[in-house]
């Protein structure tokens, strides 16, 4: 495992889409801050930020915790909502299960978990219904950039 | 091609960012999805949308385009235009629908990114 250089969480809302983003803007800021390139804090952010609009349009509430080490930077998202029943079939573009409000928000038209998967070298999710989900998405920061 | 010209194009009206409209741009992307424009912004296009809320900014300043027309007319709130300020991105305003002002742009040689 390599050692890690920082370790920061972050608290997201659930529903409140006036401040949907906030958190991925955040990180946005502090990877910019640490030099990493461009492309890679581009696609790490379009995984956070896919990642919070989940948990804003779903769940209660959720963590994202970022993690940096010297080889990669890690996602961990996990959020108390209902859970995803088949993660196959969400994982296929153009698949939602989402409401004309999330719709409204431009949000919802089912690329945000394929849009994850694209942008992330490794994506693994685990889900309980009822429960809550948990996504782990980790960037590489040597066969980038 | 200029965001100036296209501005002449297309009608528009400069919100904010009316210094940075020498920005030159080749690529656009267009949709209401915002999902969608992080899918295939590959950066510095010009995106163009019927979505005026504070997602669209979000969007536009992840995806790293280099500026924003709302099309049908539609008119993001003053608090929007602030945040767009913020993060330096150009917000203009137009009434052509999203399939004029395409089909405008790519007569000019634009092309779509995909």
């Amino acid at each position: 495992m390599p050692a890690e250089l920082l370790r920061e969480e972050f608290f997201i809302q659930g529903r409140n889409f006036e401040k949907a983003g906030e958190v991925s803007s955040e990180i946005k800021t502090i990877l910019r801050d640490l030099g990493i390139d461009p492309p890679t804090v581009r696609r790490l952010v379009i995984v956070a930020f896919e990642g919070e609009m989940n948990v804003v349009m779903y769940a209660e509430r959720g963590v994202l915790t970022l993690i940096l080490t010297e080889e990669d930077i890690v996602l961990e998202i996990k959020d108390e909502g209902p859970g995803i029943e088949d993660i196959e079939l969400a994982m296929k573009e153009g698949y939602s299960t989402a409401s004309d409000e999330m719709r409204e928000m431009g949000f919802g038209f089912g690329m945000g978990l394929s849009n994850m998967k694209k942008n992330a070298d490794e994506l693994r999710i685990e889900s309980e219904v009822g429960k809550g989900t948990s996504v782990f998405a980790r960037i590489s920061l040597n066969t980038h950039g | 091609m200029r965001l100036s010209e296209i501005k002449e194009l297309l009608r528009c009206e400069v919100l904010t960012g009316e210094d940075n409209l020498s920005v030159d741009i080749t690529e656009v992307v267009a949709s209401d999805g915002m999902s969608e424009i992080l899918a295939f912004a590959k950066s510095k296009e010009l995106m163009i949308t019927g979505l005026t809320n504070i997602q669209s900014i979000r969007t536009a300043d992840i995806a790293g385009v280099s500026a924003v027309i709302y099309c049908r007319g539609k008119r993001p709130d003053k608090k929007i235009v602030e945040f767009a300020a913020q993060k330096r991105i150009p917000v203009l305003v137009t009434d052509m629908v999203m399939f004029d002002i395409c089909g405008i742009l790519y007569n000019k040689g634009l092309k779509g990114v995909s």
